[in-house]
């Protein structure tokens, strides 16, 4: 049995999450992850933004940084930075991370800095009471789209891949086993990594969008998430509202905060040399 | 500070004294955005924080190189930003954060005028009172400013200390008028400076609070990655860290951020006095104005006028009870600004009525000249 009161800060339980919430999902699947790479939970950093997601920091008992609304990926990238030997996780959610958060997500993809992103997308704002989100679906309902939103959404995934990160997956709370990996994967990658997480949120999307019960929730990324190599052999009529799983994009590039120590290491040689 | 430090003179703006200033304090983390009349204070640390194994990094925004100083800051490295006014109203949310996770950490703002884009290029001291209440929520503020290049090199040393000392952050409060010009310091010889670190816990992790109050009622923070894992948030929280409802906590945890700056104005507060015996006219001024403001006085002596001069360099918190005491021995105050008056409200405030106010004020990007103060000064005797 898997002890996951190794890494949860178990006083701080029970969770502040609605039920049929997903985030806690995505936790379990974190703390596997960590476990099974054998990372330290003394240098290992969350840093969240604000948002249902973000209020994952509070119940992992690792360095654990709770920001302000959008910035999380500006604070990790201090952190980051100052002590590259950390291992830098940033929590945040679909408002938070490309909302009002979506100049620090698209320059730190652009800098390639060593941070992994957990990206929860429930499609709504859930803790302020279901506003829309810039990747609500066009036409679904939310507080502050009573008449149906009218706005496209947000491909954040390839936006991340476009802005420069070297890798890019999709998973979902329903696919758990693929979830695992795609975060394992994640964490190992040196450069930015970003893991976009469909998770339901029954309480302020689901019951707006006829998806009333988590169970609908779940069917729902059970019969729309599919991987990306079985979409493509699909038809256009079967691909229709299907949403690719799986590692997106994944390459190799210069990473931030080890070119800046080849800086340092440049310098120091130059004033060697010189003396 | 020593009045007259000996070590090596050299030539040196404002700004350049400033970054200079930061790497002698231990500062190791620059993160800025362009915005004039800041922007020479990256420019030096961009060629100097690598040569010492320091890191600089120009963020997307204002915003992001508020965060990432905060984040520097708990990864245990002394952090620095540097600004102007439109990257100041940028900062105040992320500043106050560091505020409530009581993160230390030094914020320049090298003051130009307002509001909006204003006078990039121009003088002034329009941000006094943004420093004091320009991040929401109630808590105590230490803001310093300077005079003279030499000031600014001593004051961002100062900051840092006072920053580590009280966990808190610091603002500078600088103007394009000293930021912009060249002059002759004294760079103090190696090891003369007082630097103040980061105290670091005694307990085992097993009983370490983050935000439990030590003997000063400061707490102690952990640096990351050395063993304490512990929460930091904005949100209200009590001494472990975690986020608190208990109104009696969030009524502890707000007087706190308050109280740790009110308790030690003594150590806090500093200024500097001239003429001020036997004066029936006080001058308080501050910043580039303070250099007219000394010929002014001076000049008022010479013809036989009894004006003095009240130079505070601590901003925030502001010395009320030395201008209360001053207020009771001078027939006036005479405030000079670079607005509209953000100090002298405060005089006034702290004067109780004892004393009249008169303020010269100037907003059309010009210095205020000596002559306008003595002017001022011969209106009022």
């Amino acid at each position: 049995m898997f002890n996951y009161l190794e890494y949860v800060r178990e006083k701080n339980l029970p969770h502040i999450w609605c039920s049929g919430c997903g985030d806690g999902i995505v936790l379990k699947a974190l703390i596997r992850a960590i476990k099974k790479l054998g990372i330290s939970k003394d240098e290992a950093v969350m840093v969240s933004g604000i948002g249902c997601a973000s209020r994952t920091a509070g119940y992992i008992d690792i360095n654990t940084l709770h920001t302000t609304h959008g910035r999380a990926i500006a604070f990790a990238t201090g952190v980051k930075l100052a002590k590259p030997n950390l291992h830098v996780i940033v929590v945040t959610g679909d408002g938070d991370a490309t909302a009002i958060g979506g100049n620090h997500y698209i320059h730190a993809a652009r800098r390639n800095i060593d941070l992994t992103v957990l990206l929860y997308n429930n499609f709504i704002y859930g803790m302020t009471g279901g506003q829309v989100s810039p990747t609500t679906p066009r036409g679904k309902m939310a507080s502050t789209a009573p008449f149906g939103n009218l706005e496209p959404s947000f491909n954040i995934a390839g936006l991340a891949q476009a802005a420069g990160a070297s890798f890019v997956a999709l998973g979902d709370v329903y696919h758990v086993q693929q979830l695992d990996k795609l975060i394992a994967a994640a964490l190992q990658k040196k450069g930015f990594s970003v893991v976009e997480i469909l998770t339901p949120c029954p309480t302020a999307y689901g019951r707006r969008n006829k998806q009333a019960t988590p169970v609908d929730m779940m069917n729902w990324l059970k019969d729309n998430v599919i991987l990306k190599d079985k979409l493509d052999k699909m038809t256009e009529d079967e691909k229709a509202d299907k949403i690719a799983s799986g590692v997106l994009w994944d390459v190799e590039k210069p990473e931030f905060t080890a070119e800046y120590d080849k800086l340092i290491a440049r310098l120091k040689a130059e004033k060697q040399a010189k003396e | 500070m020593s009045k007259s430090p000996t070590g090596k003179i050299v030539m040196m703006q404002g700004n350049d004294a400033c970054a200079e200033g930061a790497i002698w304090a231990g500062c190791r983390f620059f993160a800025g955005y362009p915005i004039t009349p800041s922007s020479e204070i990256a420019e030096y640390l961009v060629r100097k924080l690598p040569r010492i194994g320091g890191k600089f990094i120009q963020m997307e925004d204002e915003i992001a190189a508020m965060g990432a100083i905060i984040g520097a800051s708990l990864a245990g490295v002394k952090a620095l930003t540097a600004t102007s006014g439109p990257g100041f109203s940028l900062k105040q949310e992320n500043l106050g954060h560091a505020v409530m996770a009581e993160v230390p950490c030094v914020v320049v703002d090298v003051q130009r005028g307002g509001p909006s884009t204003g006078t990039p290029t121009l003088p002034a001291q329009m941000d006094m009172q943004q420093a004091r209440w320009g991040s929401h929520g109630d808590h105590g503020v230490i803001a310093l400013s300077a005079a003279s290049a030499q000031e600014m090199f001593e004051q961002t040393i100062r900051a840092f200390n006072l920053a580590e000392t009280y966990m808190t952050p610091v603002i500078l409060l600088f103007d394009e008028i000293v930021g912009h010009m060249t002059e002759r310091m004294v760079l103090p010889e190696e090891g003369s400076v007082e630097i103040v670190n980061r105290r670091q816990p005694e307990k085992s992790p097993d009983k370490y609070l983050p935000y439990e109050k030590t003997e000063n009622g400061i707490p102690i923070l952990a640096n990351f990655g050395t063993g304490y894992r512990y929460n930091v948030t904005g949100l209200c929280h009590d001494d472990s860290g975690f986020p608190t409802n208990d109104s009696k906590k969030i009524e502890a945890n707000i007087l706190h951020l308050t109280e740790k700056i009110e308790r030690h104005r003594k150590d806090i507060i500093r200024w500097r006095e001239l003429y001020l015996d036997g004066a029936e006219v006080a001058v308080f001024a501050y910043g580039g104005v303070a250099r007219s403001a000394r010929r002014a006085v001076k000049e008022c002596r010479e013809a036989g006028i009894k004006a003095g001069l009240f130079e505070p360099t601590t901003i925030w918190p502001f010395p009320s009870e030395e201008i209360l005491d001053i207020a009771g021995r001078v027939k006036a105050f005479v405030v000079p600004e670079l607005n509209l008056g953000q100090m002298a409200r405060e005089v006034e405030l702290a004067a109780k009525c004892r004393a009249e106010i008169h303020k010269v004020n100037r907003v059309d990007g010009d210095p205020i000249t000596p002559q306008q103060i003595v002017d001022k000064i011969r209106e009022v005797v």
